[in-house]
């Protein structure tokens, strides 16, 4: 599905991602652990296409396509979904118009939508005015949901949530990712596990996300260079008893 | 006050003041197709169905004048004296005839003009339309209208300027006189759709009494010469509300000088100013001024300016107040597109010109109440082809 081989990333001049490699193939959850000012949301936005990312170093293939250079809205058509961890308000853009667009030309049921994440009252409300940081992440998932991309960029997916709405996010996130066990009960697993297609690639912090959803793979992004590659929980064990430093030693 | 820059007329005896009679049309759908069309384009309903009544002024002719309704009655001014004895009180009232060169044109060469009245406790459900037409080259039209509501009445008013498709050049002049009684209500709409080289000059003093509420919406998405217009408005009863929104597109050529200004002289009185406007080439001035003189009034000023391309955004609010106890604030602010929004929902699979366009309709798109879904359609319409200009 996503293929990262020898990437290099340039901010303003100033290398941020030195030589990253990573591939997510169909079907698979990848969490990217990885300390603040590692450079995990650059190479978010780097596989996004955002401006202000410059890649000056190797290449980005998605379902088999060089997509390195390829405009933003190009890589979000071909299957490439994003969920911001501080979007822009857009003033006078009501969000029930926003996630109608981000279906483009599938036709899609809103109100059960907006119902499943519990943000039906904000539906006619701006896109993101005075949205609360959890009402900022149903909001995404709303939006994720309508686009329902093959590859979901999650950043911090818990931060910012209470408690009782991670439950529901983390639900949401297994839905988003045709991961949910709650839902088609009539089918076999065996079934829905064939069906499975859609891929991820999250961002944790804390890890905390790792209590709601499931994952194939772990890895660490330390200053710019991805260096663990393993089981998510095992990575998480390590970290919080060693912290970054021993992940960092393990590759060398 | 800012100066008000109005070189842009410079000749004004080259205008033409005179234009020959046009003829009574009795059913509006029988209208000039050309001419219909520029009239849809303001908001004019040719079918009249949804309206309380019509008034439709090309050059100096009234060319049609329908009641539809019960409890509003509707006039050329110069018939409106005739009936009205009392009309005397109203006219030149609120504006002194020599307060400018313009206003000195209307009392010297006047060219009709409307008469709208709410009836005492008359809720007037549908909108009354106006349409003030230039059809004749280089003509210079001078009206004077008044609107009347009376005590716990309602009216809504959409009024249409719009000139002939062929013209290049006239000038509009129009003096207008509102008062809003005890209690009363008025939602003005004025949507403009003048030609590139026309000069408009709107002078409107409008009086609130007590409780009552004017609510005033001013749409100019199209090219226009030059327009310079600062309607004033005393809110002079007790609890009286003034509210304005301006939308305002100017391409490259239009100059728009457009402000608001509300004065708030009795205990309890509301207003609020708000106006967005794009440049895509041209000139906006956008002012507002508000003015506090009793304590407990709440009065807000809004002006939100886009540069698409180049051209300039002026924003000059002004405030004051007289004394404490007064509660004002204005907020502006003058700028391009944030590019984090346009990526934003390219992210979501809009390409760029879509993703602008998104943020330029979302940004005009201001609550405006008392327009008929119809009438918003269009705007929306003339939204989107506005940018298609821009692209």
């Amino acid at each position: 599905m996503l293929l990262i081989e020898e990437l290099g990333v340039e901010v303003g001049g100033k290398p941020i991602l030195k030589n990253v490699n990573m591939h997510i193939p169909e079907g698979e959850t990848h969490v990217l652990f990885g300390p603040n000012g590692s450079g995990k949301t650059s190479l978010m936005m780097t596989l996004m296409g955002f401006s202000g990312y410059q890649v000056t170093h190797g290449k980005i293939t998605f379902k088999g396509e060089d997509i390195t250079h390829l405009p933003i809205h190009e890589r979000a058509r071909m299957g490439i979904g994003i969920s911001f961890q501080r979007p822009p308000t857009i003033h006078g853009l009501k969000t029930r118009d926003m996630v109608r667009m981000c279906s483009g030309d599938r036709p899609v049921d809103i109100e059960a939508m907006a119902a499943q994440v519990n943000f039906s009252q904000f539906l006619d409300r701006d896109v993101n005015h005075n949205f609360s940081g959890g009402e900022i992440k149903r909001s995404e998932l709303l939006q994720l949901m309508a686009q329902s991309p093959d590859l979901v960029l999650l950043d911090e997916p818990e931060s910012g949530v209470d408690l009782e709405s991670i439950v529901m996010l983390g639900d949401t996130i297994n839905t988003l990712l045709k991961r949910g066990i709650k839902r088609p009960v009539l089918r076999p697993h065996r079934e829905i596990f064939q069906d499975r297609s859609k891929s991820a690639l999250v961002i944790t912090h804390t890890g905390h996300i790792l209590d709601y959803i499931t994952s194939d793979k772990g890895q660490v992004l330390y200053n710019g260079v991805m260096c663990c590659s393993r089981n998510a929980r095992e990575i998480l064990k390590w970290i919080r008893e060693y912290g970054y430093e021993e992940c960092v030693r393990c590759t060398l | 006050m800012h100066p008000v820059d109005n070189t842009h007329v410079t000749r004004l005896n080259g205008y033409e003041s005179d234009a020959r009679q046009h003829d009574y049309v009795d059913d509006l759908s029988r209208i000039d197709a050309s001419d219909a069309d520029q009239f849809l384009n303001v908001g004019v309903d040719t079918h009249e169905t949804i309206r309380a009544g019509s008034f439709i002024q090309k050059d100096r002719s009234v060319i049609h004048c329908k009641t539809c309704q019960p409890g509003v009655e509707i006039m050329g001014i110069s018939q409106a004296s005739q009936t009205h004895d009392w009309l005397k009180n109203y006219i030149w009232k609120n504006i002194e005839p020599d307060k400018d060169e313009f206003t000195m044109r209307v009392q010297e060469m006047p060219h009709e003009g409307y008469f709208i009245r709410s009836l005492p406790g008359a809720k007037v459900s549908q909108p009354v339309q106006a349409c003030l037409y230039i059809a004749k080259e280089n003509f210079s039209q001078h009206v004077h209208n008044i609107v009347i509501v009376e005590e716990d009445s309602e009216l809504h008013i959409i009024t249409g300027c719009a000139t002939a498709p062929h013209l290049v050049s006239g000038l509009h002049v129009g003096v207008s006189e509102f008062y809003v009684k005890k209690g009363g209500k008025l939602i003005f709409t004025m949507i403009h759709d003048w030609g590139e080289k026309v000069n408009v000059r709107p002078r409107t003093v409008t009086r609130v009494a007590e409780g009552g509420v004017i609510v005033s919406n001013y749409i100019s998405l199209k090219p226009v010469g030059s327009l310079q217009m600062y309607p004033t408005t005393y809110l002079e009863g007790r609890g009286a509300v003034g509210r304005y929104n301006s939308i305002l597109v100017a391409a490259a050529g239009t100059h728009m000088d457009v402000g608001s200004r509300i004065i708030l002289e009795a205990p309890e009185t509301r207003a609020e100013i708000i106006s967005r406007a794009i440049t895509t080439g041209g000139t906006i001035i956008a002012r507002g001024d508000l003015v506090g003189k009793v304590a407990g009034i709440k009065a807000h000023l809004e002006c939100k300016g886009l540069i698409l391309n180049n051209g300039l955004m002026q924003a000059i609010p002004e405030l004051s107040g007289y004394v404490p106890g007064v509660e004002m604030s204005h907020e502006a602010a003058v700028g391009k597109i944030d590019k984090r929004e346009i990526e934003y929902l390219m992210a979501r699979g809009l390409d760029e010109e879509s993703a602008v366009s998104t943020i330029v309709r979302g940004f005009l798109n201001v609550d405006i109440e008392g327009l008929p879904p119809t009438l918003k359609q269009r705007l929306d319409q003339a939204i989107a082809e506005t940018q298609k200009d821009m692209m």
